[in-house]
């Protein structure tokens, strides 16, 4: 497997040998943020994309054909459009908050960018706390999603505040629980020792019946922490015409409409990393030949080959099912999934404490 | 700046729009203003996304509304031309599709909801209800024609017209959007505001 | 029918009767809410069903006339009554014993000014509070420059007026619609949920519904008014503009009650054919019910496959009729124009495929755990509520009421046609939703036995080209695609109607919904608007 860390490493010494530190740092961390940026961008364009074709072929429909070859340029279109539309001010709404909730949402999946091991050596920071930190960061997204419910002024922005709240928070628990059950399986925070631990087989694979149980809750979790039907609840179109960017137009709303594909890409991100072995190729153990040809498949293929196949399970999820009402939505993760999800973690505690696993 | 002779959408002939004089017009007048190339080109690929984007808002009152959902379905399936992201929320949509009769006491709402649209917005009055009253004409409480209450840029004859015909009326008004320049020249937003001046909402 | 006539004589001696083909009893104004409720509330007549209230206007006295049925006997009884003067005529409200008709009172009062003495709720249905005149008196200029269309916001009020009398005064008092403290969402009319422009003024605690304030009118076009000015055949054209999923359904009831006036004999062939036509509308309805319904509940593409079925109808009915939606098909004495020559291949092959796409439906949707946790015992709606609120069709039959009008009063050839009545008893949106798919496989049925046995003949009846009807009054109820449509006309003997009433069935439908939402969630409101299944410009006419 082809190590970037040769590359990144070579590019640090590089300018360290004629740059004081400092400016190294800053270069480093501009080149990061701009090449951040990029990816950021691209990856949203083509999940709005990607969303819109396969909404469209579950539908019998062709989807967007027209705009660049096969549809692709449709998106940027989009965006174009985007940018120039007029940023409506309002009177009566908290103007600060007002401006300040779509920065929020965007910020916090960029953030979470920043530790999505992307391949060999090709993450931004690896530190020993990489999981947690993922999970702290994505919960910020809450606090735009509620910001901008409640400075907009308007009753259906509030109610979908609201229930986003409540719904972010309570699902948050069954993410955190289940991600948990494989930080317990795996032995380490750190997302580099993750997907290390991987490298003979995925945790999807290696860790029983528990690792599919937690699998499974974290897809459901992981649906509604992105706001995705059938938990799409807070921007449920036929109830709250848009939920809580109702009030928003032009780029704040296409914030919120970026953040919500990243978002999606985050939680896929993330299960690919949990149980997918993330950039980590599809090794069996035993078969030497096999493993050396998936070797040569590079590594961030592998991984975002692998969320956006997650992404196509979520994706399918939301075109498939009808919403779920809000107290269903709450009493299935407060009597169902959290009791499970609680019995699961004491089960994978049994089976790393007895080492009866692969 | 030169602009093409032939404004069309893609893999449309142009020959494929009738009267294309209101077109040729417009085209007349940007020639014999002129621009810079750099604001030029901007526009340029300010129009392409414009014009490649038209979102519309969920809006219908009667049965022009359901050949609208038609529009959306499989067979005539408006998302080949990128226009299926129906906003429910009008700040987010960019024209409004006045599908049906407007009434005396709807009036009032569809120009709400006509302010609330974000710039640039653009109105196509889809079937003969939106456009003189159609067989209500006579009638006590319906507003004949929309264009008393909001300036409309496309209208689509018919009752209820086909989703061909709508598909047609979009693509105008894509065809329309390409030729304007969003800085400055022939710009209807000019026009837009003649209108509101002409009809306008007193404040409280 | 004498039966009916003797108990009444019984106790209302000075009730005049007016034999025809629906018994009518002239009752002074005053007596009124003893007569209705005697009809109500006797055994051996037991008129539990309001059908529709007609307002009148005769000139020197306004008036009304109630026709009620008999759900349990299947008889059918209509009443009028009238006052004299136009300044303040005033009648008593029935208001207390059938919960419709406080709604069908209002559009009275809205449309004749006639006000109801005791009826709590006495706004306009339709029209603003500052609309002047009553649109449907003989005497109302339709070119009223104070009624000109405006883009000022209409003036609202939050109070509701209630008459009545004192000392023989009339005497005004108002309630407030809303308590101070609620928390008022306002849902539509511009709202994806509401299917076109109606508008629910919700107060809710927290998400739990309190109560609902349904405003219409958003699309009120006067067509009752417009008839008036047109000839017979000239006014068919508007029901394909109510109802827009009914339209041969509405069709076949006004073309039904004309004939019925002028005594034109319908050919075998045309009523053939507008049986055929009446249930593919049905299964077209039903099926993008089905479609909305489940998009209304976030499961949007379930729309797209039920539009299949019905672009499929479509094309069969545009080759046929030359339209896609406002067909204009039938017309009195028969249809306008002879099948096409592929339609019975063409149906044929729709009925082929359309097990297949139900069993597709069924599977997608219905067995899901989150579509009937959505669904099973939301928005109920008891049997003596259904028709206590007149709710008929495929949402009263999901309530256990079986009020078909193809079987309780059939019509054309369904006589002869075998088929079930559809009748459920949960009275939930699940039997709501359950009633239809049962409806689309009785429809398919109908269609299926006598598609090959239509007969060779005349497509359309000689008739006269200038139409008169004699004078008199005729009452013609047809089974729509959302219930019980009825059609009342009046002649004085010329060319054009005097009054035509057209009693639509979803008008019934959104009046329930503040009954039923009550204690339950926003989100149900969604439910149980998309199971009931109105259509906006059937309502507001």
């Amino acid at each position: 497997m082809f190590d970037f860390s040769i590359i990144t490493e070579w590019l640090n010494n590089l300018l360290n040998s004629f740059l004081p530190g400092w400016l190294t740092t800053t270069i480093e961390c501009v080149l990061i943020g701009v090449g951040l940026l990029l990816v950021y961008a691209l990856l949203a364009l083509f999940y709005i994309y990607y969303e819109r074709k396969l909404c469209a072929a579950f539908q019998c429909r062709l989807g967007p054909d027209r705009v660049g070859p096969w549809g692709l340029l449709q998106s940027f279109a989009d965006m174009f459009k985007m940018l120039i539309k007029e940023l409506i001010s309002l009177n009566h709404v908290d103007k600060f908050l007002f401006a300040l909730a779509p920065y929020l949402v965007i910020i916090a999946s960029m953030l979470a960018f920043a530790v999505l091991p992307w391949g060999n050596g090709l993450q931004i920071i690896d530190f020993n706390i990489g999981i947690f930190f993922l999970i702290a960061v994505s919960s910020i997204g809450v606090l735009g999603i509620l910001l901008a419910g409640w400075s907009s002024n308007n009753k259906f922005t509030l109610i979908g505040a609201l229930r986003s709240g409540a719904q972010m928070v309570s699902y948050e628990l069954s993410v955190g629980l289940s991600v948990l059950t494989m930080v317990v399986f795996a032995g380490s925070m750190s997302i580099g020792d993750i997907v290390q631990a991987q490298d003979h087989l995925w945790f999807l694979f290696s860790g029983h019946i528990p690792a599919i149980i937690a699998f499974i809750i974290y897809l459901i979790a992981g649906t509604a922490e992105t706001n995705r039907g059938p938990f799409d609840l807070p921007e449920a179109e036929s109830e709250l015409t848009a939920g809580y960017h109702t009030e928003y137009s032009g780029i704040h709303f296409g914030f919120f409409y970026l953040a919500e594909y990243l978002n999606l890409f985050i939680v896929s991100g993330t299960a690919a990393l949990l149980f997918l072995g993330g950039w980590m190729p599809f090794h069996i153990p035993g078969w030497e030949s096999f493993n050396h040809i998936m070797d040569y498949i590079p590594g961030v293929i592998w991984f975002i080959g692998k969320a956006i196949a997650l992404s196509f399970v979520i994706i399918w999820f939301k075109w498939t099912y009808p919403r779920l009402r809000i107290d269903q939505l709450l009493s299935l993760e407060w009597k169902y999934l959290l009791p499970i999800n609680l019995f699961n973690l004491v089960l994978m505690v049994l089976i790393v404490v007895y080492g009866i696993h692969l | 700046m030169e602009v093409k002779d032939q404004i069309t959408t893609k893999s449309m002939p142009y020959e494929a729009f009738k009267d294309n004089e209101y077109i040729e017009k417009l085209v007349q007048e940007l020639r014999d203003s002129g621009t810079n190339v750099l604001v030029g080109s901007l526009d340029k690929l300010i129009n392409w996304g414009r014009s490649n984007s038209i979102w519309p808002l969920t809006f219908a009152t009667s049965c022009c509304g359901i050949e609208f959902v038609s529009l959306g379905a499989a067979r005539f399936d408006m998302a080949r031309f990128g226009w299926e992201v129906a906003r429910a929320s009008p700040r987010q949509a960019d024209f409004i599709m006045v599908a049906g009769t407007i009434v005396n006491r709807m009036a009032p709402v569809l120009r709400r909801l006509y302010d609330q649209l974000a710039e640039p917005k653009y109105v196509i009055a889809c079937g003969s209800c939106a456009i003189s009253g159609g067989p209500f004409r006579k009638s006590y409480h319906v507003a004949r024609g929309i264009e008393d209450i909001i300036p409309v840029d496309v209208f689509v004859p018919g009752c209820p017209p086909r989703p061909e015909a709508m598909i047609y009326g979009i693509m105008q008004l894509s065809r329309k959007m390409k030729v304007e320049k969003f800085f400055g020249g022939v710009n209807r937003q000019e026009s837009q505001k003649e209108f509101l001046r002409q009809h306008p909402i007193d404040k409280e | 029918m004498a039966n009916i006539k003797d108990i009444v004589a019984e106790r209302f001696s000075q009730a005049s009767v007016e034999e025809g083909e629906i018994m009518m009893f002239d009752i002074p104004s005053e007596k009124v809410h003893e007569f209705a409720q005697f009809l109500r509330d006797e055994k051996e007549l037991a008129f539990d069903y309001l059908v529709t209230i007609v307002g009148m206007d005769w000139g020197e006295r306004l008036g009304c006339i109630y026709y009620l049925t008999s759900t349990e006997h299947k008889t059918h009884v209509a009443f009028k009554t009238s006052v004299e003067g136009r300044e303040h005529p005033a009648i008593p409200s029935i208001s207390d014993l059938w919960a419709i008709a406080g709604i069908f009172e209002r559009e009275v009062y809205d449309f004749f000014g006639i006000i109801f003495l005791n009826n709590p709720d006495m706004r306009r249905l339709f029209l603003s509070v500052d609309w002047v005149g009553y649109p449907l008196r003989k005497d109302y200029d339709m070119n009223d420059k104070a009624n000109e269309v405006s883009i000022e916001n209409e003036r609202q009020t939050d109070d509701t007026y209630e008459y009545t009398m004192k000392d023989g005064k009339i005497v005004k008092t108002e309630h407030a619609v809303f308590k101070p403290e609620d928390f008022v969402v306002n849902i539509g009319p511009q709202h994806p949920a509401t299917h076109g422009v109606l508008r629910f003024r919700t107060a809710v605690d927290g998400e739990t519904i309190k109560k609902i304030d349904v405003y219409m009118g958003y699309i009120h076009r006067g067509v009752e008014k417009l008839c008036e000015t047109l000839a017979y055949p000239q006014t068919l054209h508007f029901m394909d503009r109510l109802d827009y999923f009914s339209a041969h359904n509405y069709h076949h009831g006004l073309c039904l009650c004309i004939e019925k006036a002028a005594n034109i004999e319908v050919p075998l062939r045309a009523q053939y054919i507008r049986v055929i036509m009446d249930e593919l509308s049905r299964i077209a309805s039903h099926c993008l019910f089905i479609g909305t319904f489940c998009m209304d509940l976030g499961a949007t593409t379930m729309l797209f496959y039920t539009l299949r079925v019905r672009e499929q109808i479509l094309d069969i009915m545009e080759k046929t009729c030359g339209a896609r939606m406002t067909f204009n098909y039938d017309c009195i004495g028969g249809v306008m124009a002879d099948l096409d020559p592929d339609f019975v291949k063409d149906v044929k092959d729709l009925l082929a495929t359309l097990p297949a796409n139900i069993k597709e439906y069924n599977k997608l949707f219905t067995g899901n755990v989150i579509t009937k946790n959505r669904m099973i015992g939301v928005g109920h709606l008891s049997r003596k509520d259904a028709i206590s609120w007149s709710v008929t069709g495929p949402s009263g039959r999901a309530s256990g009421w079986a009020c078909d009008v193809r079987k309780t009063d059939p019509y054309s050839i369904y006589p002869e046609l075998d088929f079930e009545q559809v009748v459920m008893t949960e009275g939930d949106s699940y039997a709501r939703f359950k009633c239809r798919v049962a409806e689309i496989e009785q429809s398919a049925h109908i269609i299926e036995q006598i598609i090959d046995k239509i007969p060779e003949g005349d497509y359309c009846a000689k008739v006269p080209k200038v139409l008169k009807l004699p004078e008199g009054r005729w009452f013609q109820l047809v089974e729509g695609c959302r219930g019980v449509f009825g059609i009342y006309i009046e002649s004085d003997g010329s060319t054009k109607p005097y009054r035509l009433k057209i009693a639509p069935p979803c008008l019934p439908l959104a009046a329930v919904v503040d009954h039923i939402t009550e204690g339950q969630k926003i989100a149900d409101l969604i439910t149980i608007g998309g199971s009931l299944d109105y259509i906006v410009p059937d309502i507001d006419r």
